[in-house]
């Protein structure tokens, strides 16, 4: 355990703890976007950004990825963590002026028009669909290409991904809602992703509940009794619906 | 040859090469590092051969293709041994010459000696040459002398003496010891000192710990570790071998950037030498201690110069950067303990161990010690590359070795550290070169690269140019760098073609903070360096762009106009013949004129222009 | 295509996961760009995803996905060749050749590209034709390489 100050709050805390799960047990909110409990933290956004005193020095780093160490004093709301968080803001609205996140954030810290131009991208490379596909879905459906000022989220070669298995991880964690997905007349398309899935139908109700693809998917992963596979979770009972459920996001 | 298995056969070894030396023996060495290549220096080295066998005198003189010898500028160069006469220039027609009169009846050719533009008078030998006179070459000189491919030559000048002189009388923690007194710090660019860090791998938690050698020298500029490991292999593999020792690694890697072909070749001979000797893999000289080395190929990414995303791609994965909140001497190449060096920091290591730390930080400053490579490029005359006393002063960089300006024309800056570095404007000509000091100035040491800048040179094209690369060569993982670059250079872009604005250069400084402040690695960290630095020391550039529409140094296409001047032009019609555009009209023998609506400003009519009749303004 | 190279290409570094860069060089050397079947195959036989391959094909400099002409203009834009007005060679190839630098001409004869320093900074500014160097270029020498290279 070590001992450090979170804006005026001594606590305690398990060395190498993200700062961020530490001031999130005290209430105190850091704004993200790149960051989930559930995956590695990977720091890109910068958004997470809080001055941490070490030894008498001053400087600014990442909560999401920055561990407890002894002694450290945290400031999470300084005037340099305010200047350079609303920069960052700006420099995002500036690449995706029309996503709802980024002008609800610029709203909050007061950021105006962007001074350096009014992109619509709609992707902020956070990453999120990536780990997720990866780290915990397993798929590898989709990844970072390109590199610089060109980097972007697609599948290989721009073309449906044969690993794709329609989960729809990825367009639930997407903070911009960039990723689009859509259930019609028995297949699932993301339009993004350049790819559609038939979906099962129940085999007691006949609605459509799920990609084939995901449903194999597990089946070959996991020992599941083969009712999961025909049925929808509505006509299941409720204890397969829990099952379900502790494969996190799929 | 059977393997090294004790100090007594390396000692025996060195004898016996040494018995094949002789001193007096007359020697043709012909630099092959990449500028003299470029030159053409491998049909000099050939027409030797064929001169030396057509005369039947292979018995009486050996001919070397040594490292590069630095005076780039001079290439291809060949010096004549024992006697150390230097020629340069050399082309395939001179190759008679030289033999029949250096080497047979010991005459100069006058032709091929060096002139020193100052005095006018003729240099006989090398070292007199000025270029070479301020330089201390103890870690680049040898690259002159030896053939990199030969293990033998490097044996012969005393290498691997240090490493048998480790593994048999030292302990690691005093190898750390020796090389943390000497004061050496690290040559990739950040300075930080090596003995430290080797201590801090040897202490991390682990129970395999890596070294890697830092060769993708990425830095647009320069070339001296290029230059290392094409020219003096071993001394980098000497200098890894004694590290891991000290350290407790048994693997190591050397990441090569891709386009030094032959760097991977001569490193690939080298350790295939260094294996038949004994020196490398299991059970070095005897000494118990295993240790090898493999070699890897970059793909082409200077962010890969940074070490998480060095180790990355290592591991063959993406070459992006990642938090350093844990330090890669704890947890590096495959979450291991790693130690991180470039280049030329492990080829200081051999010459520590061998001549002592007290010797070696008697040179440099206080806080530098040692001596440092440069490569010397952009509008300077003698251009190539030299190593210096850390101290040197940057006048003396530039005007006694580099030979000052051509064309006579005005200093204006010297930019070091590449794209994390910064222009360094003339009422900084004095600063002592250190670690400190080129910090101070906003700039930084960097892997050494020095470029010249004279008056023909915009210092907002220079900052918008380091954008550019910076731009492309961002992994654009993390929003202040990947964003906060695109947003200067649109900014800096503007200014350049006359779109600036009132508050642009307060707006630059404004991202530039923020970009260096929360950038995840330092590429992002140091990326605003070319931008502050030359509003710093330029900041009259930048207004003259912005507010009277002008670019001083006339480089920026949309702020200048070509025309011709009707007094001087005499009507010849080279212009006509060149212009893309056909922009320039006129009858044969009179005063032409210029349509500027037609005119891309490509500049081919002012190269070609022999009667300095077409004005840039 | 003949996919036996890319298998013999990945016997050479043993199948080993982390080598999968040199063999993307490899197989770069041996078709001249990276063609997508090779790179599907590559990733099947390594086990590695495909979505590491593709990434890792357009992250570094090196590859080109497309394929490349027969003749390759290489123009270094090392700062040194820069300050020494590498720029207005490298425009005036891009007008002479009807294509951007990263582009290969229509009838797949030349391919142009750039790079940053080439560590000859003594000859700039420096363009590299099919591995032979051309320094001290102008745009008065950039016509008459450019006529050599029609010849051939
Ligand atoms: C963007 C970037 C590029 C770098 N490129 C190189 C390089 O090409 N060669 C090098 O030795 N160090 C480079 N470095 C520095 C390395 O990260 C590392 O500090 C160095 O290799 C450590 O070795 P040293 O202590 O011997 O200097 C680079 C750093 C950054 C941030
Ligand atoms: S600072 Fe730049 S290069 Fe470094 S991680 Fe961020 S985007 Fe990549
Ligand atoms: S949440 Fe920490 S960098 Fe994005």
């Amino acid at each position: 355990m070590v001992s450090l100050t979170i804006d005026g709050n001594v606590v305690q805390a398990e060395e190498r703890t993200p700062l961020i799960k530490i001031a999130e047990k005290l209430g105190i909110r850091i704004p993200t976007l790149c960051y989930h409990p559930a995956l590695e933290p990977y720091g890109t956004c910068r958004l997470c950004t809080v001055e941490v005193v070490k030894k008498g020095r001053a400087r600014l780093v990442t909560a999401c990825n920055y561990p407890a160490e002894e002694g450290i004093v945290v400031h999470t709301k300084s005037e340099r963590v305010i200047k350079a968080r609303k920069l960052i803001i700006e420099l995002l609205l500036s690449r995706c002026s029309k996503a709802k996140v980024i002008q609800e954030l610029a709203e909050e810290y007061g950021v105006k028009e962007p001074r350096f131009g009014e992109g619509d991208e709609d992707c902020i490379l956070c990453g999120l669909c990536v780990r997720v596909c990866s780290e915990i879905v397993g798929a590898n459906a989709i990844s970072f290409t390109s590199r610089g000022i060109d980097r972007e989220v697609s599948t290989p070669f721009h073309i449906a991904s044969e690993e794709c298995i329609g989960c729809g991880a990825c367009a639930y964690l997407c903070p911009t809602d960039a990723i689009k997905l859509e259930d019609i007349k028995g297949t699932r398309k993301i339009e993004r992703w350049d790819t559609s899935r038939p979906l099962q139908r129940c085999s007691i109700c006949g609605n459509y509940f799920a990609p084939v693809a995901q449903l194999e998917y597990i089946k070959n992963r996991l020992n599941l009794p083969e009712e999961i596979f025909q049925n929808c979770p509505n006509c299941r009972r409720k204890s397969y619906a829990e099952q379900v459920a502790a494969l996190g996001h799929i | 040859m059977s393997k090294i298995k004790s100090t007594e056969d390396f000692e025996k070894l060195q004898e016996s090469v040494n018995k094949t030396r002789d001193p007096e023996r007359l020697c043709i060495t012909v630099c092959s590092g990449t500028g003299c290549h470029a030159y053409g220096c491998e049909k000099v080295t050939q027409a030797f051969v064929e001169e030396i066998r057509n005369r039947d005198l292979q018995d009486k003189v050996d001919i070397r293709t040594t490292g590069c010898h630095g005076f780039c500028e001079r290439g291809p160069i060949v010096v004549i041994h024992p006697q150390e006469v230097f020629y340069q220039r050399v082309k395939v027609e001179d190759v008679a010459d030289v033999v029949s009169e250096t080497i047979l009846k010991k005459n100069i050719v006058d032709r091929l000696l060096y002139v020193d533009p100052n005095t006018g008078k003729q240099i006989i030998c090398e070292k007199d040459v000025p270029f070479y006179k301020k330089q201390r070459r103890i870690i680049f000189g040898n690259n002159a002398l030896i053939d990199p491919t030969s293990i033998d030559d490097y044996i012969a000048l005393g290498g691997y003496a240090a490493l048998s002189k480790v593994l048999w009388e030292m302990k690691p923690l005093e190898v750390i010891d020796v090389i943390k007194k000497s004061g050496l710090r690290g040559r990739g660019g950040g300075g930080f000192p090596t003995g430290r860090k080797w201590e801090f791998c040897r202490n991390a938690e682990g129970d395999r710990r890596y070294v890697i050698c830092n060769a993708d020298e990425g830095d647009p500029g320069a070339y001296m570790d290029r230059s290392l490991l094409e020219g003096n292999p071993h001394s980098v593999l000497e200098g890894m071998i004694i590290g891991a020792y000290a350290i407790g690694s048994h693997q190591g890697f050397i990441y090569v950037r891709n386009e030094y072909p032959l760097a991977v070749k001569n490193v690939t001979i080298a350790i295939q030498q260094a294996r038949e000797y004994g020196l490398l893999d299991r059970d070095i000289i005897g000494s118990g201690f295993d240790f090898e080395i493999k070699i890897t190929r970059g793909g082409g990414a200077f962010v890969c110069g940074e070490s998480t995303a060095l180790m990355a791609s290592l591991e063959g994965k993406l070459g992006e950067p990642r938090a350093k909140y844990v330090h890669t001497v704890e947890k590096g190449l495959w979450d291991n303990p790693t130690n991180l060096n470039n280049v030329e920091t492990w080829a200081n290591v051999p010459v520590i161990i061998n001549k002592g730390w007290q010797w070696y930080s008697d040179i440099g400053t206080e806080h530098s010690k040692g001596t440092k490579i440069f490569s010397l490029v952009g509008k300077i005359n003698n251009t190539g590359l030299i190593e210096v006393p850390m101290g040197i002063s940057l006048r003396e960089i530039i005007f006694d070795i580099g030979g000052g300006i051509p064309e006579g024309k005005k200093f204006k800056a010297v930019q070091t550290g590449g794209p994390s570095g910064g222009c360094i404007p003339e009422s900084l000509l004095d600063l002592l070169v250190d670690f400190e000091k080129l910090t101070e100035t906003g700039s930084m040491m960097g892997s050494g690269g020095m470029i010249v800048m004279d008056e023909d040179t915009c210092m907002v094209d220079v900052a918008k140019y380091f954008l550019n690369f910076l731009k492309e060569e961002s992994c654009g993982k993390c929003v202040p760098c990947r964003e906060g670059i695109r947003a200067m250079l649109e900014i800096l872009t503007r200014i350049t073609e006359g779109e600036g604005e009132e508050g642009d250069v307060e707006l630059l400084q404004e991202l530039s903070e923020v970009v260096a402040e929360t950038s995840l690695c330092a590429l992002g960290g140091t990326a605003p360096n070319p931008v502050l630095t030359t509003i710093k020391y330029f900041r009259d550039e930048y207004e003259a762009h912005i507010k009277e529409k002008r670019c001083p140094a006339g480089v920026c296409p949309a702020l200048i106009q070509y025309s011709i001047d009707t007094e001087r032009c005499t009507g010849c019609g080279a212009c006509v013949k060149v212009c893309p555009q056909e922009a320039i009209s006129g009858q044969r023998k009179q005063p032409h004129s210029l349509d500027q609506a037609k005119c891309i400003k490509c500049g081919a009519c002012l190269e070609v222009c022999k009667f300095e009749a077409v004005i840039k303004r | 295509m003949n996919l036996v190279l890319v298998d013999d290409i990945i016997a050479r570094y043993r199948w080993e996961k982390a080598a999968i860069i040199a063999i993307l060089q490899d197989i770069q050397r041996e078709f001249n760009y990276l063609p997508q079947e090779a790179l599907t195959y590559a990733a099947s036989r390594l086990a590695i995803p495909l979505t590491q391959v593709y990434s890792l094909a357009t992250f570094y400099r090196a590859f080109s996905l497309k394929p490349r002409g027969k003749h390759l203009i290489t123009v270094c834009l090392g700062t040194a060749c820069h300050v020494r007005g590498a720029v207005r060679i490298l425009e005036k190839l891009e007008r002479e050749l009807g294509i951007k630098a990263g582009e290969t001409t229509d009838d797949m004869r030349v391919s142009l590209e750039t790079v940053n320093c080439l560590g000859a900074c003594a000859l700039g500014p420096i363009v590299v034709i099919d591995g032979q160097y051309h320094g001290q270029m102008t745009s008065v020498k950039t016509d008459s390489i450019l006529k050599k290279l029609r010849k051939l």
